[in-house]
């Protein structure tokens, strides 16, 4: 027996013509962002999703911003850090970071650190580990997630409310999750060691961390990133000092030397992630600072205020880096030195000042 | 990755923050709310090894499907109404976006919770793709639809326009101010858990109704992120309920946000689902029935009425006065026609109602055509370039142009609701008393005799009409604003949708008009005068229409 069948409520598609091209009349071809100039002849991808979405009253927010904290500030004030430009808005992210970029190269690192981490448990490499790299490994190389989480969390996520463009503070946001997932990356291969090695002590890292002498100078100078206020100083503490100072050192210049004498082909690995992340951060750093150095009005204040907080945040860093030092005793194969090491990331930290205009 | 490892990898990810012992971190932005130390925990469990994986997969969807529109000319079936109208919301959608990314340190300042912590810094980097993701679907809108224009000056309308400026404080809202109300109550509690139902599921869900697969496609994948920031938004309004001193401050941040909230969403979304569609099937849902469902049942009865257990006052009258101004006092089609008065100082068309717009409205709003429907013939008549000035500045039109709110910034359009008073030396008006409470009592240094020092200020030139009166509207449209097409003469805005030049609006039919701003005069008024003006004003509407003096 037929059922009648009650016509659907739907939308009615109706051939409306509205594509580009149907009609020629003013404005028909204006198919580019028109409100700033691309750096090329073509915007970018990048440029056309990122520039002016934060506005500024120095462009074209013509009602000022509409709310103010308590002191009467409001919006993205230049007065948040001591450097000054002519023009915020020509700084542009060297890593042309948007959606599409973060998603896909963050989603190819936690990838590849998956798979080596499984790589290593199929060729049962970790119970070959030498045992005194494993002392090191739980106490030492998991204590740097710390530092990254810190970084992450308390410096790049902060220092991306304050800078005065779109641009600067996505740069810095994406900063932030790099470390944060270079954190948990580290903290997570360290639950992997404690399911793969009798005995691993896969907490020890925190006591490390916050109690073993060798470490304190290095946290105090991660707190007290933590506790500066100007967006630039932190990114510019951050990436041009600690990076090389501590970061390389710590990263490359140990972990990435030695591990693999000592029958661990993995770790440097997930460290070379870290690295890579940081060398991303420092593109950017460069372009900003080289940029603020380069100002016509305002470049040699800008080199004075930079080489101050260089000449501060330099000592402590040099200092953590130095305390640092007994680590690459406790290790067997003694395959690198810490002077050499410290070395290599000076000479890195001096190259990186020569582009940014802050030349010894 | 197992649930069961997922929950093994999220405990061990808490094993990375530690306690400060050397600085504390800076306390960048203040806040009056205080918070002990509380155990509370993040249901959803995120960690960034199958965050990043997941959201790439997301994105290889939405990429696949604008490959797809624009493969299978999507663009020969979008309503011209419907796609104007996202000029102006992808204009303005993007920066609240961003700035829910920017307000993440503020929360995270202020909540001593590393469980928190880690969700908000994932919630931080969503929105950078939620903001970009939008930009480039509003690129795409402007590669391939017929119309550029208004596309293409996209963020600088929006920094601009009156009517961005709307937009605005649904952003600047999140990062100002106190960082508890800012970024807890007005940005999570109230914007996203309430106010993403009706902007990122029902407006979609019209567009598609008009052809337009896209921007759900876009949205439905931000929305999916959404439900992890309701997660970090509640478990902070939760740890503010453990501690008595933050009770009253968080019912004053509740009625402020909600009202705002609504005041302005309602707006523009009700607008853009009522006036911009063209399907008008009679059981399609209407924005007042969205609102309902969306709002009123599943957020107020559901997320809202419960939090009363705490012990915490909720703002049910102005949950209640929000749904009396949609469904009783016209809200929606109030703000909708001052949208389309204004549409010289726009930078998208508007579309004119016809007779089965007119017969849509009468069966879901029941009086809809005998408040409304003349007006619209006019405008129709009026759309036509053939001699006369923009509606706004024609009698015939019987529209009083509004004065505008100075805290929402949206026109006092309910007229009897309007409040006048004189704040910080300045005769202000309001849409209502409670827009008036916000800006002379909430946004204080005290409230109820305790001191507030660290709650947010209103600030800004917050009236349009104030920044360019007495200024002609060619001078304006060329000069102050941009919003020319690339002839230097035809106007971007247009009071209908045709296209043939011969038709289109330009600088000559604005020139000589005066643009004037309603409180200026109104300050240049005597007391007296002012009184008799803003009763007569009061007495006037629906739909505009003066009273008789």
């Amino acid at each position: 027996m037929a059922t009648e069948v009650k016509e659907r409520s739907v939308p009615k598609p109706a051939f409306t013509d509205a594509e580009a091209g149907a009609k020629e009349f003013p404005s028909w071809q204006s198919r580019s962002y028109n409100y700033f100039t691309p750096r090329k002849r073509r915007a970018t991808v990048y440029e056309d999703v990122t520039v002016d979405v934060q506005p500024d009253p120095a462009r074209h927010l013509s009602q000022g911003w509409v709310y103010e904290f308590a002191n009467g500030v409001g919006g993205y004030p230049q007065e948040w850090t001591a450097l000054k430009s002519s023009n915020w808005h020509q700084f542009l992210d060297p890593n042309e970071e948007w959606e599409q970029t973060i998603y896909r190269n963050n989603a190819n690192v936690v990838r590849q650190i998956s798979q080596n981490i499984e790589h290593g448990r199929t060729a049962g490499v970790y119970a070959a580990f030498d045992p005194a790299w494993v002392k090191v490994l739980e106490r030492h190389v998991f204590a740097w997630a710390h530092a990254e989480h810190g970084i992450g969390l308390h410096v790049y996520t902060p220092a991306q409310r304050d800078a005065p463009t779109n641009m600067i503070n996505n740069a810095m946001a994406v900063g932030a999750v790099h470390k944060l997932r270079f954190a948990q990356d580290l903290i997570l291969y360290n639950l992997a060691l404690s399911e793969e090695i009798d005995g691993f002590d896969g907490s020890i890292h925190r006591q490390t961390w916050q109690e073993d002498p060798v470490w304190q100078p290095t946290r105090e100078f991660v707190e007290q990133l933590t506790a500066t206020r100007d967006w630039a100083e932190q990114w510019f503490a951050t990436s041009v000092v600690f990076e090389p100072m501590l970061g390389e050192l710590f990263r490359s210049g140990f972990v990435m030397q030695v591990a693999a004498l000592h029958g661990d082909f993995v770790t440097p690995t997930i460290m070379g992630a870290g690295e890579s992340d940081a060398a991303r951060e420092q593109r950017g750093a460069r372009v900003l600072f080289r940029m603020l150095t380069d100002d016509a009005e305002h470049g040699a204040a800008n080199q004075a205020q930079l080489r101050q907080w260089l000449s501060t945040w330099n000592a402590a860093a040099e200092n953590a880096a130095r305390t640092l030092q007994p680590i690459w005793s406790q290790i067997s194969e003694k395959v690198v030195r810490f002077e050499d090491s410290l070395e290599r990331s000076k000479a890195r930290q001096q190259a990186l000042l020569a582009d940014i205009g802050l030349e010894a | 990755m197992s649930r069961a490892s997922i929950t093994k990898a999220h405990q061990k990810i808490q094993e990375l923050s530690w306690e400060p012992t050397f600085v504390e971190p800076v306390d960048k932005y203040p806040t009056d709310y205080t918070f002990e130390k509380a155990p509370k925990k993040d249901p959803l469990k995120q960690v960034l090894r199958s965050y990043f994986p997941m959201e790439e997969e997301k994105d290889n969807r939405v990429f696949g499907a604008m490959d797809g529109a624009i493969r299978g000319n999507m663009f020969r079936q979008v309503q011209e109404r419907w796609m104007e109208w996202q000029k102006l919301f992808l204009s303005i959608i993007p920066f609240p976006e961003i700035s829910a990314a920017r307000a993440m340190p503020l929360a995270i300042n202020a909540v001593p919770n590393p469980e928190v912590h880690n969700g908000l810094a994932i919630q931080m980097i969503d929105e950078v793709r939620h903001s970009t993701i939008q930009m480039n679907l509003k690129r795409l809108y402007m590669n391939h639809y017929i119309d550029p224009a208004g596309f293409d000056l996209t963020e600088k309308g929006f920094a601009n326009c009156y009517a961005g400026t709307i937009g605005r404080q649904f952003g600047e809202g999140f990062i100002t101010g106190d960082a508890i109300t800012a970024a807890n109550v007005y940005l999570t509690i109230v914007a996203e858990t309430a106010f993403t139902n009706v902007l990122f599921v029902a407006m979609p869900g019209e567009a598609a109704a008009n052809g337009d697969y896209l921007l759900p496609t876009v949205f439905h994948s931000v929305q999916s992120d959404e439900s992890r920031h309701i997660s970090n938004g509640y478990s902070i309004i939760l740890m503010a309920l453990a501690d008595e001193r933050n009770r009253q401050l968080l019912e004053r941040d509740l009625r402020y946000a909600w009202w705002n909230n609504h005041a302005v969403v309602d707006a523009a979304i009700g607008t853009f689902i009522e006036y911009g569609t063209k399907d008008r099937r009679k059981d399609r849902e209407s924005y007042a029935e969205a609102w309902r469902r969306w709002i009123y049942d599943d957020y107020y009865r559901s997320y809202l009425v419960p939090l009363e257990k705490y012990g915490l006052t909720i703002p049910h009258d102005l949950v209640e006065e929000s749904w009396n101004r949609i469904w009783n006092k016209g809200y929606i089609h109030e703000v909708a026609q001052f949208f389309a008065t204004g549409w010289f100082a726009n930078y998208w068309r508007i579309d004119g109602m016809d007779d089965s717009d007119f017969e849509w409205f009468e069966f879901k709003y029941p009086g809809w055509y005998d408040k409304y429907g003349r007006w619209w013939e006019k405008y129709t008549e009026l759309s036509k370039k053939n001699g006369h000035k923009p509606i706004a500045f024609e009698a015939e039109a019987n529209y009083q142009y509004p004065h505008r709110c100075w805290t929402c910034m949206v026109p006092c359009l309910i007229r009897e609701d309007t409040v006048m008073d004189e704040v910080d030396g300045q005769v202000r008006t309001y849409c209502s008393q409670t827009c008036h409470w916000t800006d002379k009592v909430a946004f204080r240094p005290q409230y109820e005799g305790r001191d507030t020092p660290s709650m947010g200020r209103l600030g800004g030139m917050r009236e349009w009409e104030t920044l360019h009166h007495g200024k002609d509207l060619a001078e304006i449209m060329q000069d102050s604003l941009g919003y020319v097409r690339d002839d230097g003469h035809t106007l971007i805005p247009q009071p209908h949708l045709n296209l043939d030049p011969k038709e289109m609006w330009t600088l000559d039919e604005v020139r000589g008009i005066t643009l004037n701003s309603p409180n200026v005069l109104l300050n240049e008024m005597s007391p007296e005068e002012r009184e008799a003006h803003m009763a007569q004003y009061k007495r006037g509407g629906p739909a505009g229409r003066p009273a008789a003096a």
